[in-house]
């Protein structure tokens, strides 16, 4: 395992990791440590920002925070089914069609591989409470669409790339939308307002035709 | 009702405060008042929360009418201000009473000026903060004509000393101090961005600055990556200065996203951010070493 301590300004750290899971783990030490100082973390793909409140021993966070990343597992924790939220999809998406044509598989061939692995929220970005999903079947890697959408609704469910996500609120969108869901992912009078953080899995589960199959 | 009437919100008046730190892992940005130091100054001379919101007003031309007794200040870019017709001290106290208009102007210098009432504006906040994030779309709507805003109710408290005055945004050329990093290394030179003069696009806004070269020339050389591999999503910093493949950079400011897809070459330090808040379109930038 490598881990670097980049710059990021005066008063923020960006430290790069080998893998998202390590990267994950490593959101959750630190936010566990409580570092002082530290006022905010932001996990990504390979690497966690640390950022200060300004005035502070930079080396000496880098440092706690590279003890912090000594022996950080490599592979993502075992699920269990009761960590997992349960997302009730019914995949009625526009980009159905198009989805199943890329992965050469059909509707219910795309349905059965996105409801049949777990999924992980590797990191937030892209808008409040987006959160991209990992650990799909590796032939639902589809591109972005050619041109975005300008509004695509709250509850879309959609694929790009490696990841799957659930636009939480309605937002311009360049993903593949494949069913809508009516799970509410953001609530600005919740604490976390964004119900998927960094790790935490989630299974969806086809409920097309009214209830779950 | 005590409050303030918006007449003419001007180019872009919005409601700002401290933002919301602290949420970026719910993809929520810090958001908050542009030039820090000026907001923080209006309320502190005027007795108020550091965090009291305030209007953020882009190139003047906001006029507002008091629903009661007020007192304001107006802080950051020097908009010339008139109440009936009298001028008003820039970063001086000053009342309006109920029916009373005021009006400013376009500033000079600078590009966003503060207009703070005691009490600060009560609008109801999303998330703890009263900010407009012109990126997500939290907080309120931009200002418009006929918009009431509630004072919330003053108390007398220990009120903390204001800060040393901040000199009038300037009209030359604004020396921005950096540090390199953390994705220099993914450009052929990244000392470049220190050679010569950028100029502050008209394409800016609240999210970024974005910088061009004064004129294409050879002297002025544009930022070179080594290769063209694709940097992973990660988190970036305010001040940060982003370069997407065109060789634009893009200098970051309050309404950032919390994470970007393109090297970041350097952060400008975070007490040069404020003036770079107060980059006007066309003005010429020069960046530094600490």
């Amino acid at each position: 395992m490598s881990v670097r301590v980049l710059p990021a300004g005066d008063a923020a750290l960006l430290i790069e990791l080998d893998s998202l899971d390590a990267a994950v783990a490593l959101t959750q030490r630190v936010r566990a440590a409580e570092l002082p100082a530290v006022i905010d973390l932001v996990p990504a793909a390979r690497t966690l920002l640390v950022q200060t409140a300004g005035g502070t021993d930079l080396a000496a966070i880098g440092r706690a925070v590279l003890e912090l990343a000594a022996d950080l597992p490599t592979q993502a924790p075992e699920a269990t089914a009761s960590d997992a939220l349960v997302i009730e999809v019914s995949y009625d998406g526009p980009d159905l069609a198009a989805v199943a044509e890329a992965a050469g598989l059909d509707r219910s061939g795309v349905v059965r591989a996105h409801t049949e692995t777990l999924w992980r929220a590797a990191f937030i970005g892209f808008a409040p409470g987006f959160a991209y999903l990992t650990g799909g079947n590796p032939r639902l890697r589809v591109p972005r669409r050619a041109e975005s959408r300008t509004t695509v609704p709250a509850g879309s469910v959609a694929l790009a790339g490696e990841f799957s996500a659930v636009y939480p609120r309605a937002s311009p969108g360049g993903w593949q939308l494949i069913g809508t869901t009516d799970q509410v992912l953001w609530d600005t009078d919740a604490d976390p307002p964004a119900l998927l953080q960094p790790g935490r899995w989630v299974r969806f589960v086809d409920v097309t035709d009214g209830s779950p199959s | 009702m005590t409050g303030l009437e918006i007449i003419r919100p001007g180019p872009l008046s919005l409601i700002e405060d401290l933002g919301r730190p602290g949420l970026a892992s719910s993809g929520v940005g810090r958001s908050g008042a542009a030039d820090r130091g000026s907001f923080l100054q209006a309320n502190r001379v005027l007795g108020n929360p550091d965090n009291a919101a305030a209007i953020e007003c882009t190139l003047g031309g906001l006029n507002v009418r008091a629903l009661s007794d007020l007192d304001l200040v107006i802080t950051g870019a020097p908009a010339p201000a008139k109440v009936d017709r009298v001028p008003i001290d820039h970063g001086v106290p000053f009342p309006l009473t109920t029916g009373q208009e005021l009006r400013l102007g376009v500033p000079k210098t600078g590009l966003r000026s503060y207009l703070a009432v005691r009490g600060g504006l009560d609008v109801p906040a999303v998330l703890g903060s009263r900010s407009t994030d012109t990126l997500s779309g939290l907080g309120p709507a931009p200002l418009a004509a006929g918009d009431q805003l509630a004072i919330g109710r003053w108390t007398e408290q220990s009120v903390a000393d204001p800060l040393p005055t901040n000199k009038p945004p300037a009209s030359g050329p604004l020396t921005l101090r950096v540090a390199l990093g953390p994705r220099d290394d993914w450009f052929v030179r990244p000392t470049d961005l220190l050679d010569g003069e950028w100029l502050v696009s008209p394409n800016s806004n609240r999210v970024g600055i974005r910088l061009d070269r004064p004129e294409p020339a050879a002297d002025q050389p544009a930022l070179g990556r080594r290769d063209d591999t694709e940097l992973p999503s990660e988190g970036v910093v305010l001040g940060s200065i982003q370069v997407p493949p065109s060789g634009q950079p893009v200098l970051f400011l309050a309404d950032h996203p919390v994470t970007g897809g393109y090297p970041v070459l350097a952060v400008v330090r975070g007490a040069d951010v404020d003036r770079a808040a107060q980059a006007r379109p066309g003005q010429r930038l020069r960046f530094a070493l600490e």
